[in-house]
């Protein structure tokens, strides 16, 4: 088995997420209008690293929750029944400016699923995407409005976040299957 | 852990990795329950046949909602009015279900065992809704799910279940779930309904009440199913209710934070006074709302399971009950 080459360690991710925060104040001046939503499970505590960073620029607190996809996902035919996390959106999206954020962006279903979901809390007034990697390979019509880091990947490889807050030391790192 | 099973059809035949993972799944779906849109489309374009040859109204209403709140189609299918009373039988009956391309069905039948036979040939996913004496698996799991969300864990605690033992698919279910968790379950009730056999099963049979429910965490009070009886086990519901009825006197003998269950319908004034039943410490209503939560969870997880599934054999009752 080849070795897993690094992609993004723990310095690189901080930069990244901290541009990412950047750029959404820049995109987003009504800092009152911005929510972060995480997808489940790696796009949890980057939303809160994000949400933390965003509050330091603005000088007042943004608030940040969870969202589980599992049972909007257009798969469930398919595949064993995916463990269900807790979704927590302690705020009304409605009218809002929601940030979903997610660790990996691939084919793009989970995006998809998000934002289903989040149509059963309200109607946000827009909602934008940050992810910390895109890893190509889309399937729908989907973007992400803030990218920490493009990475060309095969089918075959598998992106793997690391986090902190998952126990992990904070690395990106590229393995093949 | 993955969920593999295709069926649900009793709690025996569970792990306790597997019952976590309901009660894990059921968490989630129970918070489904308290959002505005209480819909998912999880089971978008399925069809689920409720096939109640038993007469039955808040498990079916529980499973009726649970599966619209799923976003399945669904066909109510009960004995009083259908094909049954003409004659046909239980196998030809789901295979004309089976015919309509259900994709689950969910039943309820006065004889044990019949969700096993059924999932035997059906192509379709079938869940036990509550089969004669043997079992009502996803009652032991609201059950736990009760319990586990009031005390933050199962092991350990002592579960006292009082009442109709011998004619009881719930208690059945009970002890397994409980004993697999680790609960530490004690049987009450008169000798005629709670005979010394269900020892075999790992529980501790007591026929005085009084002593049963000084160290109980849980009271789970049961039912006189009038309807399985063909005899007289007792001399009267007054004596029942004096000997074995849990009156707010005996419940002052009791742990300060003990949970009194019921799975309803409740005879107030035979096993549990009026009072009692609206107590603080009566858990019986929020029963009925996690029963949804579970049942949902058991829709989600069996649609994705593929795998085999162990039905050589069919199910084990532990105690001969009159059939």
């Amino acid at each position: 088995m080849p070795e897993p080459t690094l992609i993004l360690n723990a310095v690189a991710i901080q930069r990244a997420l901290t541009r990412i925060g950047h750029e959404i104040a820049e995109r987003n001046e009504s800092s009152s209008e911005v929510v972060l939503v995480g997808i489940q499970r790696g796009g949890v505590p980057l939303a809160e690293r994000l949400a933390k960073a965003l509050a330091e620029i603005w000088g007042q607190p943004v608030p940040s929750g969870s969202l589980d996809v599992c049972m909007h996902r257009d798969d469930l035919h398919q595949r064993a029944a995916p463990h269900v996390q807790p979704t927590v959106i302690p705020f009304d999206v409605t009218g809002k400016t929601v940030v979903l954020v997610d660790d990996v962006l691939y084919s793009g279903r989970t995006v998809r699923a998000a934002m289903d979901a989040l149509n059963d809390f309200g109607r946000p007034r827009r909602i934008q995407l940050a992810v910390l990697i895109d890893r190509g390979h889309r399937e729908l019509p989907i973007k992400a409005d803030f990218v920490g880091k493009n990475v060309p990947t095969a089918h075959t490889e598998i992106v793997r976040v690391r986090l902190a807050e998952n126990g992990g030391p904070d690395e990106v790192v590229l393995e093949k299957r | 852990m993955i969920w593999n099973r295709k069926h649900l059809l009793d709690i025996e035949s569970l792990s306790a990795e597997e019952i976590g993972l309901v009660l894990d799944t059921a968490r989630a779906f129970k918070a489904v329950g308290e959002r505005a849109i209480k819909k998912v489309p999880a089971l978008r374009g399925k069809t689920v046949v409720n096939l109640f040859v038993e007469p039955s109204t808040r498990t079916r209403i529980s499973f009726e909602l649970a599966e619209q709140r799923l976003s399945a189609d669904i066909i109510n299918f009960t004995a009083e009015a259908s094909s049954l009373k003409k004659g046909e039988t239980l196998k030809d009956t789901a295979r004309n279900l089976e015919a309509l391309n259900a994709d689950f069905i969910v039943i309820r039948h006065s004889a044990s065992g019949a969700p096993h036979f059924l999932a035997r040939f059906l192509s379709s996913s079938v869940i036990n809704a509550g089969d004669g004496a043997h079992e009502h698996p996803t009652q032991a799991l609201l059950d736990t799910f009760t319990i586990r969300e009031h005390k933050g864990k199962i092991a350990g605690l002592n579960v006292t279940i009082l009442g109709d033992i011998l004619y009881s698919r719930v208690a059945r279910s009970d002890i397994w779930a409980l004993t697999k968790l680790g609960a530490k379950v004690t049987l009450c009730g008169p000798s005629t309904l709670v005979p010394r056999v269900f020892e075999q099963m790992g529980c501790r049979v007591s026929h005085n009440v009084d002593e049963a429910i000084r160290e109980a965490d849980i009271i789970n009070l049961l039912r006189i199913q009038h309807e399985r009886q063909r005899q007289t086990m007792f001399p009267s519901l007054g004596e029942y209710s004096s000997l074995f009825g849990l009156s707010k006197a005996r419940l002052a003998q009791t742990k300060p934070d003990v949970l009194i269950m019921h799975p309803g319908p409740i005879n107030r004034g035979v096993e549990i006074d009026s009072e009692v039943a609206d107590c603080g410490r009566s858990v019986i209503l929020q029963q009925v709302t996690n029963g949804l939560a579970v049942r949902m969870a058991v829709l989600f997880l069996v649609n994705g399971g593929k795998g085999p599934q162990e039905l050589a054999g069919g199910p084990v009752i532990v105690s001969t009950v009159p059939a």
